[in-house]
């Protein structure tokens, strides 16, 4: 290697453009120097004519962007202006006098009372789906007999079921179990219908682990609890992380249960109290508006803390 | 040595589990099939009506009008996204720093609930005040209040909201692709467009599969922002499926038949996904998933 050396940092610059082409000739068989040189610049060459840019796609791109870009500039915008600026001004121009007026009137509302429903709603649904999955991912990856196997295919036939075909019967029996109008009522379905996807992550990441680890545990002494606790919490970490994340934006999102199962200004999430702005702040669209862009800040902070997490649990409904 | 059984989970690691969905999931579904033969107007229990719901059903004009708008809706929704998520997500997929940037706006809507997507969709097409208006050819066009216009829209803020899920997937799986595959088919001389349909396509294959249910299922189901947006309107221009059955039941107060009403929703959505995911083998698909 070492009579490569020069070569090699001519290389480095080049990887900027092509990463992975540079590694191709740095076979560890180490050939003659000059003919892998002319092969590499020649590879390269032909990558770099792969890279040319690709202007169909470029131009999508572009198109997509500002359809993406213009409308929530537009929500942004709008919710600093005063109402009659609102009627009045170009709605795509930038707000001549910014105010937080809109924001003041939602902040002193109802707001808050949604955000903490939706907050209490989360974190218990977040706590159900990953306090049993959990333990049945583990049962399902480890013990293969017929009557686990049979609670598995069950739960994934869930995967199947539109949740809408079940609010009726869901409604009935909320109203019978005397759980209508509570935050409960939201939670419990919620959870149940992100059951099924949530076991399907456990249960791959825990197929993963290897054997071996599971017999040390066992020769250790540890009975499956121990195991559960000691080998399995550990190292299924980025699995729970992914269905946390899953689980939490179907129910912060949820939208169907809350306005089937609830009623009440104090039982109101998030979802359901946007739309009922719609109505109560009536032309007032810039209050409207500051609402809606409340309710993305905490996911927003989510994506920009932890990119990664957020799409994998974005991704994780895939499975479905 | 042999691990013993004992020392494996038992059945009640997963009794839980499938108790708390058996009993919030799996019984409504049986439920459901029960009181669409029932006649109940919300309160006080349902009383049996023999097959009177399904007769209905049959009959029921409007209930038919839905399903085919429903049907519509899934076609439109598919044939917008899937074009557009493949081929962003595939130059997505790229390694250029620009792409990166760039990439994490495209993903932007994901951060938006359905509920905030219709109302700020709904806010930019106001037909008075709207962003719209403040552009060239779309201003004094009323895009939610034309019967004919009504459904692209709402099949266009679906798709907005959506694109970027898509998007993810196939930028997902496009850098999957041994790059190695695109260096020989170089060599060969083989120019970008045939590079895609040759390789890039076909090595697509399971992604355009999961993708594919993923949309026919969710158009089934689209329910909150048509509510949203529309309410079903103008008349019942939007008024898809589930949508009639909530407003059956919710509105109307006929709980038994829009019972009847979600049986078909749950036949059509679960019918949907078996099929396709049985033609084309969900295991594999499983597999393609891993190192997303």
């Amino acid at each position: 290697m070492s009579d490569r050396a020069p070569l090699g940092g001519d290389d480095s610059t080049r990887g900027a453009v092509g990463v992975r082409t540079a590694e191709a000739p740095t076979s560890p068989i180490a050939p003659v120097p000059e003919v892998p040189e002319r092969q590499r610049r020649r590879v390269w060459n032909r990558r770099r004519a792969h890279g040319r840019p690709n202007v169909l796609a470029g131009v999508l791109a572009t198109v997509w962007l500002a359809l993406v870009a213009v409308p929530l500039y537009f929500l942004v915008a709008a919710s600093f202006r005063t109402r009659s600026e609102y009627l009045s001004d170009n709605p795509l121009a930038p707000p001549p006098n910014p105010t937080l007026e809109n924001y003041e009137t939602v902040l002193t509302g109802d707001f808050p009372t949604y955000l903490l429903n939706t907050v209490l709603v989360t974190v218990a649904t977040v706590a159900i789906v990953v306090g049993l999955t959990l333990p049945a991912g583990y049962a399902v990856a480890r013990n293969a007999g017929r009557a686990v196997q049979r609670g598995f295919s069950l739960m994934l036939v869930g995967l199947a079921i539109p949740a809408q075909a079940a609010i009726i019967p869901v409604y009935l029996m909320i109203t019978q179990l005397h759980l209508y109008d509570t935050l409960l009522a939201v939670i419990l379905p919620t959870a149940a219908f992100a059951m099924p996807v949530a076991l399907l992550v456990m249960t791959n990441s825990l197929r993963d682990i290897p054997r071996e680890l599971y017999e040390a545990q066992t020769l250790d002494g540890a009975g499956p609890f121990q195991a559960l606790r000691h080998l399995v919490l550990p190292l299924a970490k980025p699995a729970i992380t992914t269905v946390a994340v899953f689980t939490s934006l179907t129910a912060w999102n949820g939208f169907l249960f809350p306005l089937v199962l609830t009623q009440s200004v104090s039982t109101r999430v998030l979802t359901l109290g946007l739309w009922d702005y719609q109505g109560q702040f009536g032309t007032n669209v810039p209050a409207l508006l500051a609402a809606v862009t409340l309710s993305v800040v905490p996911i927003f902070i989510l994506y920009l803390v932890g990119r990664r997490y957020l799409l994998s649990g974005l991704t994780a409904g895939a499975g479905k | 040595m042999a691990v013993t059984r004992q020392d494996r989970p038992s059945g009640w690691y997963l009794a839980p589990a499938v108790a708390f969905f058996g009993a919030f999931a799996v019984l409504p579904m049986v439920l459901v099939v029960y009181l669409s033969f029932t006649s109940w107007n919300g309160f006080g229990f349902p009383a049996l009506s023999g097959a009177e719901n399904w007769t209905r059903l049959i009959e029921d004009g409007r209930a038919w009008d839905s399903l085919w708008l429903t049907l519509l809706f899934m076609v439109l929704t598919w044939v917008v996204q899937t074009p557009i998520a493949m081929l962003i997500g595939v130059w997505a997929a790229g390694h250029q720093r620009n792409r990166a940037v760039l990439s994490s706006f495209f993903f932007l809507p994901l951060l938006l609930s359905t509920a905030a997507i219709a109302l700020l969709w709904a806010a930019v097409l106001d037909p008075n005040f709207g962003a719209t208006q403040a552009l060239p050819f779309l201003d004094g066009v009323n895009f939610l209040g034309n019967t004919e216009l009504v459904v692209y829209t709402v099949v266009w803020v679906i798709s907005w909201q959506y694109i970027p899920f898509h998007t993810l997937l196939y930028q997902a799986a496009a850098r999957q692709v041994p790059q190695s595959l695109y260096e020989a088919a170089t060599l060969d001389g083989a120019g970008r467009y045939r590079q895609f349909f040759t390789i890039t396509l076909p090595l697509l294959k399971y992604t355009v599969i999961t993708s594919t249910v993923l949309m026919l299922v969710g158009s089934v189901t689209t329910f909150d922002t048509i509510l949203i947006l529309t309410g079903g309107g103008p008349g019942t221009a939007t008024r898809i499926l589930p949508l009639h059955m909530y407003i059956t039941g919710f509105s109307g107060f006929e709980f038994g038949y829009a019972s009847a009403i979600a049986v078909l929703l749950l036949l059509l959505g679960a019918g949907l996904s078996l099929a396709v995911t049985s033609a084309t083998g969900f295991r594999k698909m499983q597999s393609q998933q891993e190192g997303m």
